[in-house]
């Protein structure tokens, strides 16, 4: 049991040790794959959910009970982009503290990017994170990389790496330069029904950059990361995509025009699917203000208008996926000048907070909208079996209080870094419980 | 009356009142350069240090001598080395530095926002002697005294700063102040070298150097680093000198009153001509002489001085 100066209350059983007879009782249960959407009530035995009804069955003695009067009572949430930093750079992050975080934030499971040191990029280096992911309040899902050392020169063994439990593959970090080396990427990934997930950023058209390009970087006096240093890689992948057939998943979208690259794909029926981050539908580069290295991240926080269209694109639905990129850096890596800042923002604790705050209290996204991008879609891409309460499915539950308002405060994170862009934010909305395999790992203290 | 900033950061935002009173300041401070004995007490045993992360003759060489001419103690520290490579931090650093009393620092650094870091390191106050591609304000300033010392005002005359804008602090911090003062500034220079947003300056940007040239009253040049020809940016010499340097025929066509300025050091025969660098419109040393007195008056006005 770990707590925390603000209360907040983690029990650690880990994975499916202890799963509890529970009843979650007045919430509301929304499960948009069973077109629910209604205040009922949920049953959790040995590990799975045994009733979702109006009446709690005859007979039914549960050990636990969940009053989720004013709640909502939802599938499990996927971050499907985080760095756990694990091996490797441990002081930044670690498995254990990246899973509490994960917890507190109401995710039961993540899908952690493989640019650790090693690189994940063989099976054995896959079964080292899995293993070490087995005692913690979170599932983990490696994705393998795409080319050996993320070097863009030679492919990883993906059959290998599947097999240890790699769910996808990516180069994120940097894109596959040559367009050759992505061609034959795209194609081998067929045989293994695996998504490949793509950072687009021409590395040409990037370099030296450290913020958007645009008025705010002119007036900085920063070096700008053009727009089009994302988009021309994101047209090439999905061009790429279309020609071979295989499934790409388009990481952190940032700008409008990647938007209207993938909105045409998917009309045209390109098996694309895209995410983006709460920091781009939240802020926008000149939130940098007085060049604030919380807010430095690749891609970079675009222009309002590029915003609006991310906003757009969410309530439209071109946008599958919110995920994090959680991204930990350690002080001395922050507090400098923010030409040698590294890139990259913390948000496995707010990311819930934000897209509760900035999307659904703003009606932009319904409730059922929220728990497709952070459960349901993220859950299909990655083709695991959560994402849903039906009776019978492993209880892998989050529950959500929207109403609460809580303000970030980076030093009682879980995380072991403290790199927000939102520290000192006023959010609505938070995880109050978190539920893996029918065992309670996190329930946020009230008193 | 004091000035309403605490440090000279750069000159975007900075009010007309506080360039005026610098500008005054420096006029009456260049008064004193000319004393046989050009030297006033106004910062005895201030110790001020000049905080060189990047290689600078010139504005380290004139911010000591006003610094001097202050009677203020000079410390300087010089490195080329910064956080980047690996070594002491920058807030290490300055922790280091002040703990040894000082009074003021006068940074020049490679990377833009510095100076605004340090003033979260330190309670000193920080003067920006130029930072990445953001500004180097105390160049404008000088520039703008002795444009003002030839005309006898600011308000109203045409600038035209001709060169690569892109990478220019001095060409960022004169957009700021002069269209603070007044004045109406053209930017121009390749499409390559300018930036791809100028708007965010409030000026006005053009490719063509007659339309930048159209009734101005001052035209600058800017130093063109050559290795911008091996990045891409412009495919020879001979061609940017055609295009974008200034000499004796394009002179001549400009009303008799133009006044040719650099913020040095000239590439001779590429932005400038040398018989243009010569010649009687040509003020390049004045502004060297003014960077002195512009630099006495905003160390004076930061560091709290007496009366001058």
């Amino acid at each position: 049991m770990h707590k925390k100066p603000d209360g907040r209350l983690v029990y650690l059983p880990g994975i499916d040790a202890h799963p509890a007879c529970i009843l979650i009782k007045n919430g509301r249960v929304i499960d948009p794959a069973n077109n629910v959407d209604a205040e009922l009530s949920l049953g959790v035995e040995n590990g799975v959910v045994s009733f979702v009804d109006k009446e709690i069955p005859e007979g039914f003695r549960p050990q636990e009970e969940i009053d989720a009067q004013g709640m909502w009572v939802v599938p499990g949430l996927v971050d499907m982009h985080v760095h756990l930093r694990e091996p490797g750079r441990e002081d930044k992050e670690t498995i254990e503290t990246g899973t509490h975080a994960a917890a507190a934030g109401g995710f039961t499971a993540v899908a952690c990017m493989p640019n650790t040191n090693p690189v994940l990029d063989e099976e054995s280096k896959i079964r080292y994170v899995v293993q070490r992911g087995q005692h913690c309040p979170c599932r983990i899902f490696p994705i393998g990389s795409l080319t050996k050392g993320l070097l863009g020169e030679e492919l990883s063994p993906f059959g290998e790496m599947v097999r240890a439990g790699a769910r996808a593959v990516s180069d994120d970090g940097r894109s596959v330069h040559k367009s050759n080396m992505m061609k034959n990427a795209l194609n081998y990934s067929k045989s293994f029904k695996i998504p490949v997930i793509c950072h687009c950023e021409d590395s040409d058209l990037s370099a030296g950059g450290h913020m958007n390009e645009g008025p705010v970087s002119t007036r900085l006096g920063l070096r700008g990361i053009p727009s089009i240093a994302e988009e021309t890689i994101v047209a090439r992948d999905i061009m790429l995509a279309e020609y071979t057939g295989a499934r790409i998943h388009i990481a952190h979208v940032s700008t409008a025009g990647s938007l209207r690259a993938v909105r045409e794909a998917k009309e045209r029926g390109v098996p694309v699917t895209c995410e983006t981050c709460p920091h781009y539908f939240t802020l926008c580069d000149e939130d940098i203000g007085d060049y604030d290295t919380n807010r430095k991240m690749n891609p970079p926080l675009r222009s309002a208008a590029d915003r609006a269209e991310i906003v757009a694109a969410l309530a439209d639905g071109t946008i599958d996926v919110i995920a994090s990129d959680h991204a930990p850096h350690v002080s001395e890596e922050k507090d400098v000048e923010f030409d040698a800042a590294s890139f990259g923002v913390i948000g496995l604790e707010t990311s819930l907070g934000a897209t509760l705050t900035y999307l659904v209290e703003k009606d932009i996204l319904m409730p059922a909208d929220l728990v497709e991008k952070m459960s349901l879609n993220p859950n299909r891409i990655l083709g695991l079996d959560g994402g849903t309460l039906s009776k019978g499915r492993r209880a892998d539950i989050t529950i959500i209080d929207p109403k609460t308002t809580w303000k970030v405060d980076p030093s009682g994170f879980f995380s072991k870094s403290r790199n927000t862009p939102f520290g000192g934010f006023s959010l609505k909305g938070c995880a109050h419980a978190t539920i893996l395999g029918g065992a309670i790992v996190y329930l946020r203290n009230t008193k | 009356m004091p000035l309403a900033i605490k440090h000279l950061l750069g000159l975007e935002g900075v009010s007309r009142e506080d360039v005026t009173l610098i500008l005054d300041t420096a006029d009456s401070f260049f008064e004193v350069l000319q004393r046989d004995i050009p030297q006033v007490p106004t910062l005895r045993g201030r110790t001020i240090v000049n905080l060189f992360f990047e290689n600078s003759t010139r504005t380290r060489m004139s911010f000591e001598l006003a610094e001097k001419r202050l009677s203020a103690s000079p410390l300087n520290f010089s490195t080329s080395t910064s956080s980047v490579a690996k070594g002491e931090s920058l807030r290490d650093t300055m922790r280091n530095i002040e703990a040894m009393k000082i009074d003021m620092v006068v940074v020049r650094h490679g990377a833009a926002g510095v100076p605004s870091f340090l003033t979260r390191c330190t309670d000193a106050a920080i003067v920006n002697a130029g930072d990445g591609l953001h500004e180097h304000p105390t160049q404008a300033l000088l520039d703008m005294m002795t444009i003002r010392q030839r005309f006898g005002k600011l308000s109203g005359l045409k600038v035209a700063i001709i060169g690569d804008v892109l990478h220019s602090r001095v060409a960022r911090s004169n957009a700021w102040g002069m269209t603070t003062m007044g004045m109406d500034v053209t930017l121009c220079g390749p499409p390559t070298l300018l930036p791809q947003h100028p708007r965010a300056l409030g000026v006005r940007v053009t490719d063509s150097m007659d339309e930048a040239l159209r009734d101005a009253n001052v035209v600058m040049l800017l130093r063109l680093q050559l290795e911008r020809q091996g990045a891409g940016l412009f495919p020879s010499i001979r061609e940017y000198r055609e295009r974008y340097g200034l000499d004796l025929d394009k002179l001549n066509k400009l009303p008799g009153d133009i006044v040719v300025m650099h913020p040095g050091p000239i590439n001779r025969g590429i932005e400038l001509a040398s018989n243009v660098a010569d010649s009687d419109k040509s003020v390049i040393l004045d502004q060297v002489t003014n960077g002195v007195a512009v630099r006495m008056a905003v160390l004076f006005l930061l560091g709290g001085g007496e009366n001058a």
